[in-house]
């Protein structure tokens, strides 16, 4: 009896894993099968053609995600860093569990209602949609978690060392980022590139922040074309080969967001092996 | 009698309330070593880390009385805890290598220091890795991680980067108690040869070690010092009972 119970478990938890993972193979499957064939060189480097013509790219769409990524990243690494190191150093004061509760609850709050904070403070003033807005939205979504990652990995690292600086005459600001921040490194960085790859994905806070651009813009105060609104555009299109090119657009993000995964952790082995010699 | 180089009147502590040192007064020379002795709990830690203020960095002590360095009381006003600590270096029970080169371990009290002259951080370097018995076994892999050296030679390596500010006073807090009898025996070689420029209070468990290597013993109990003297006398003729009880291991 015991041994069936035993096995029924273990089944049960290789169908639940099987269940999980098709649905992947699934997605990888149709979006390289139907996006492949859409992608030439023309696809890369020229930008969308007017309604109903056929042929033209996302070369557009693909420079100006990586823009959004980028001011998305100069915007969040810092102020979620220094941040997290904030909430790491002053641990038991009521700012910091207030500031920790916030940025938990920012955590679950869903994107697009950041696309419309985005969009009343700064869309609304600016009188336009630009590059900076979209990036700003994506700069609050990822600012939490760099913020918890940093405080979380921080705490990791052995109080010994911190002892250890301040006996030699560091000052508690001079522990913190010459010997406690470079140790927990790695896994910061790990952090920030894994929630940087996560934003790339979204599309809802974009709509009404960066909007989208049909020419190659690399104006950070014009609205800007993105991956994720020119494949919602062009899925949603009755043209064939727009549906074709959505597809195209699809693998091209997942493999975007899958190679800033693999930097992640090649950047991460690398740093630590650095630091362990 | 030796110059003094510490003096301890009436010094208190308290974590919150709870009060873990009852007015401990006594002189610790100068260029000699002075251990520590007692029964887990009794204090040596607290009283070690309050010479060199490192504990104020746990929320909610309390000192009373007073601890002078060189004649300057360092809960005095107007004293500088940073080059405090300069003066008066620490090596902890636990090693605890900076995940860095052993080179970067060595020439970081120097470069916090503000010193960016190679020449001079090159040479500190291996001065304090000579002095401190390690250099002959890392000095063509400087450039190494300092994680990946034995356990001893992570201590060594601890006191290298102690001495390379330079100090006068070296704290150890039970430097030897995680590492095998050979590596103690080279800490307490170090130890000997270190008095000759550095006065060095140390905390030990072990009752021959503290034989070995101390000028002067203070024995501690339940946050009191009970018997301080020469080492000698404390282990061959004490004068308070309750000293000969916990040396001769009849209790602790
Ligand atoms: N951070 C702390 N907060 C509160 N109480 C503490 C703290 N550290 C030590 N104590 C208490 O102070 C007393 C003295 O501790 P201390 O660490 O100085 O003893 P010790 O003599 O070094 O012991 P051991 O030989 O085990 O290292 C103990 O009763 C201990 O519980
Ligand atoms: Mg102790």
């Amino acid at each position: 009896m015991r041994k069936f119970k035993s096995n029924l478990i273990v089944a049960l938890c290789g169908a639940s894993v099987l269940l999980a993972l098709v649905p992947l193979a699934m997605i990888l499957f149709y979006v390289i099968s139907r996006g492949f064939s859409a992608l030439n060189w023309a696809f890369f480097t020229q930008t969308p053609k007017p309604v109903g013509e056929a042929g033209g790219g996302m070369g557009n769409a693909i420079v100006g995600t990586l823009i959004l990524i980028v001011i998305a990243g100069v915007i969040a690494i810092p102020v979620g860093v220094l941040s997290g190191v904030h909430l790491a150093e002053f641990k038991g004061t009521r700012f910091s569990s207030m500031v920790r509760f916030a940025a938990d609850v920012l955590n679950g709050v869903p994107s697009i209602v950041i696309g419309i904070f985005a969009y009343a403070i700064i869309v609304l003033p600016l009188k336009r949609f630009s590059a900076i807005a979209g990036g700003f939205a994506l700069a609050i979504i990822v600012i939490p978690v760099v913020a918890r990652t940093t405080e979380e990995l921080l705490r990791l690292v052995p109080g010994g060392l911190k002892e250890a600086a301040l006996a030699l005459g560091a000052t508690r600001a001079k522990a913190m980022f010459s010997v406690i921040l470079p140790a927990a490194l790695p896994g910061i960085l790990t952090g920030i590139l894994v929630a940087l790859a996560r934003v790339a994905g979204e599309t809802a806070p974009l709509l009404f922040t960066a909007f989208n651009n049909r020419f190659f813009s690399t104006n950070v105060t014009q609205p800007i074309g993105s991956l994720t609104v020119q494949v919602f555009t062009y899925a949603l299109s009755p043209y064939d080969d727009w549906i074709r090119q959505a597809w195209a657009g699809a693998l091209v993000l997942v493999t975007m967001i899958l190679i800033l995964s693999i930097i992640a952790r090649v950047a991460t082995r690398r740093l630590e092996r650095m630091a362990r010699g | 009698m030796d110059e003094v180089k510490i003096t301890v009147r009436d010094f208190d502590f308290y974590y919150g309330t709870n009060k873990v040192l009852h007015a401990i007064s006594l002189d610790i020379p100068k260029n000699r070593v002075t251990a520590l002795i007692g029964p887990s709990g009794c204090g040596k830690s607290t009283f070690l880390r309050s010479i060199n203020r490192m504990n104020d960095i746990i929320p909610g002590i309390r000192v009373d009385g007073k601890i002078l360095v060189d004649d300057v009381d360092v809960y005095g006003s107007g004293i500088d805890v940073v080059s405090l600590r300069r003066r008066v270096g620490m090596v902890f029970q636990k090693s605890n290598p900076f995940p860095k080169s052993i080179y970067e371990n060595v020439a970081y009290g120097l470069r916090i220091n503000g010193l960016r002259d190679k020449r001079k951080l090159d040479e500190a370097v291996s001065r304090s890795l000579d002095r401190a018995a390690l250099l002959d076994e890392v000095k063509d892999r400087l450039n190494a991680s300092a994680l990946a050296l034995s356990g001893g030679q992570q201590q060594r390596l601890c006191i290298a980067r102690a001495l390379a500010v330079d100090p006068d006073v070296l704290l150890m807090d039970e430097p030897a108690s995680a590492l095998d009898p050979i590596a103690t025996q080279k800490i307490e070689e170090l130890v000997f040869d270190l008095k000759k420029n550095y006065t060095i209070v140390i905390v030990t468990h072990n009752m021959q070690q503290a034989a070995r290597v101390s000028d002067r013993t203070a024995f501690f109990m339940l946050g009191k010092l009970v018997e301080y003297d020469d080492t000698r006398t404390i282990f061959m003729n004490p004068s308070v009972k309750l000293t000969e009880d916990y040396i001769t291991g009849r209790f602790g």
